[in-house]
């Protein structure tokens, strides 16, 4: 497989502070590659120093197998879509698009061409002589890519550009860059702190925290095979429990909470033994409610409780169950069983314990 | 409820007229119908253009205006080319606190008047000076070099009593670039020059442009510097409206040329901003 991007042991320090730690990762040609991470925690200093605005303190960043650390930013065969677009509000939209090719020295005839053809591509044919500010800002938004795009970088850097968009047209513009993306056919190295963005887009997500990788793979395996406490943590949702191992058997952990609350929880190889102390996750959606608790009788774990609080949200709704002096959040099922349920109505929950993920404490944010 | 908006509205304009009214319009008025008079006898005045025809028919006052205004534009030129960078500095480069200290910098020397400013550059400037002193000490020179009472020295004064009312308003318009902006045109390929020229210049255009009028007004109408550092062949234009009012006691000429002063240096504001491609309303807005 051939990398369009790599990095190598890359460390980025200001003064004091360590803000990308020895971080190495390789990028497929072709893949949609996200960096996801809170803020502050050095995606954009990886990115910075992608685009050549930065200067690692140590490691190395390879373009197509060859290092660019000494090649400057206007030199790099990689472009940047900036978090507020940066489209230059001084130029018409075909100017905005043109400028790359009018630095390279092509000719005037010729640049028209292609920036007829990438408007094509993103969809608005025709508006080269509008100004900047006459766009929407999804429009906007496929400008700013089709101003990069043109310019056929081996990578194309993405850095939250989706972030001052308002909520229905950030799920459309998800969908749409993914299309953007295998229409380009380029590689897209995007970051972001929404998860929802990374999950949806991406081939492979690397999730970051404190400028060190917590966890590289797909949307899926973060999601269901998080790999850290900060990772089942900050991806998705999940009820959280502090608490210490009472027994194990291989990969079975018996976990007391604080609380007193004993269930079972999966180790799923991690290092964990009698009498440590652990965290467990469990996500809302792994959990089971009914009216009976014979229907939950071959769960390892079942709790019975009140509701206290409904949540509604459409398809994501839950329930807030008291149980055993913790709160614990329930998805309520799509099928509408369960719609009538009011607060302070007694139901009964249980899961499977290998939905329960156990980590070693400590390492949680 | 309608009445009391309007009263506060009176009221807030109120000032503002008042300005405008007695400060600005009837001065004017009074002083263009003073230029189109012209006396025949004692006590006698008959309105006509000879003051107007006087300007045009001297050579000497018209040549005077046209060295001011070359002058000005010169002094407006080289006022941009160093506040430029200056600009540049601190409102892209400089951070945090230099930032500060740096456009304090430029406001320090405007706390002193422009009197005492001048008399600062008479002495470095003059034959016993600090500058004189120092070339004929390091052997560069054999004697005393004068350097004050010629163009140059006045180039010099205009210069540094305008450099403030540069830097200002285009530390206020490069500050309002963002840097992403900037980073996206080198991004994408531009070098040093053609990000300045693409991008930087032309979003920094109506800072440049306002700062230009404002510089080149001040230059035009200046009195002290060019009086002070000048010499007796370099005339400006404003000491000739002087010594009609003052020393020939020639009110309705003087009259005539501050009418003259005021018509061309709009013309030339109206001609740079077509030249330029900007308005009024951008550049002041």
């Amino acid at each position: 497989m051939s990398f369009d991007l790599e990095c190598r042991n890359l460390t980025k320090r200001f003064g004091g502070t360590t803000a990308v730690d020895d971080v190495s990762f390789e990028v497929p040609s072709g893949s949609f590659f996200s960096i996801l991470g809170p803020s502050g925690c050095g995606k954009t200093t990886i990115m910075r120093m992608i685009a050549g605005f930065l200067e690692p303190s140590s490691g190395d960043i390879l373009i197509r197998g060859k290092s660019i650390l000494d090649v400057p930013p206007n030199k790099r065969p990689v472009n940047m879509v900036f978090q507020h677009l940066a489209l230059f509000p001084m130029m018409n939209i075909a100017e905005n698009i043109g400028y790359g090719l009018r630095r390279q020295g092509m000719a005037k005839a010729q640049i028209a061409v292609k920036v007829d053809e990438a408007l094509d591509r993103i969809g608005l044919p025709g508006i080269g002589t509008r100004k900047i500010d006459e766009l929407s800002g999804g429009q906007k938004q496929r400008v700013a890519i089709a101003r990069c795009m043109v310019l056929e970088p081996d990578v194309l850097l993405l850095d939250e550009p989706l972030g001052a968009l308002d909520l229905k047209l950030r799920e459309r513009m998800k969908v749409e860059l993914k299309s953007l993306q295998a229409a380009f056919d380029t590689t897209f190295v995007y970051i972001t702190h929404d998860q929802s963005e990374a999950l949806v887009m991406s081939d492979t997500i690397a999730v970051m925290n404190e400028g060190r990788f917590e966890q590289m793979g797909s949307g899926r395996d973060l999601y269901y095979r998080p790999a850290s406490a900060f990772v089942a943590g900050f991806v998705g949702d999940s009820n959280r429990w502090a608490g210490r191992v009472e027994r194990a058997e291989g990969n079975v952990m018996q976990v007391r909470t604080e609380s007193g609350l004993s269930m079972r929880a999966s180790a799923r190889d991690r290092a964990l033994g009698v009498g440590d102390a652990a965290q467990i996750f469990v996500r809302p959606e792994a959990i089971r409610i009914s009216t009976a608790a014979d229907d939950l009788a071959h769960f390892d774990n079942h709790l019975s409780g009140r509701v206290t609080n409904l949540l509604f949200n459409g398809a994501a709704s839950r329930i807030v169950v008291a149980a055993d002096a913790e709160e614990i959040e329930v998805n309520l099922p799509q099928s509408g069983e369960f719609a009538n349920l009011t607060e302070g109505d007694a139901v009964h929950i249980g899961w499977a314990g290998d939905q329960g993920n156990c980590f070693a404490a400590g390492a949680a944010p | 409820m309608k009445s009391g908006a309007r009263l506060g509205l009176i009221l807030l304009l109120t000032p503002l007229l008042l300005w405008l009214v007695l400060l600005i319009l009837i001065p004017h008025v009074d002083m263009f119908l003073v230029s189109l008079r012209e006396r025949v006898g004692v006590g006698e005045y008959q309105v006509s253009l000879a003051n107007y025809l006087t300007f045009f028919q001297e050579p000497l006052y018209l040549w005077t205006f046209l060295r001011t205004a070359v002058m000005s534009i010169m002094a407006t030129l080289i006022t941009l080319l160093i506040a430029f960078p200056v600009s540049y500095f601190i409102a892209k480069i400089a951070r945090g606190r230099s930032r500060s200290a740096l456009f304090l910098l430029c406001l320090v020397p405007f706390w002193v008047s422009e009197l005492v400013r001048t008399f600062g550059w008479m002495i470095l400037l003059r034959e016993t000076g600090i500058i004189s002193n120092l070339l004929q000490w390091a052997g560069l020179v054999s004697g005393p070099v004068e350097m004050l009472y010629n163009d140059a020295a006045i180039m010099v004064g205009l210069v540094y009593t305008s450099m403030l009312f540069m830097v200002v308003p285009l530390v206020t318009t490069l500050e309002s670039l963002p840097d992403e902006v900037i980073e996206a045109g080198y991004d994408l390929g531009g070098t040093n020059t053609s990000v300045m020229r693409e991008i930087v210049i032309p979003h920094a255009a109506p800072g440049i442009v306002s700062g230009s009028i404002v510089v080149f007004m001040l230059s035009l109408g200046n009195y002290l510097t060019p009086t002070m550092l000048g010499g007796k062949d370099s005339l400006w234009f404003t000491e000739l409206i002087y010594s009609q009012f003052i020393v020939r006691f020639n009110w309705e000429l003087g009259a005539a040329f501050g009418f003259m002063l005021l018509l061309l240096s709009s013309l030339i504001v109206w001609g740079m901003l077509r030249l330029t491609g900007q308005t009024l309303e951008r550049t002041m807005g």
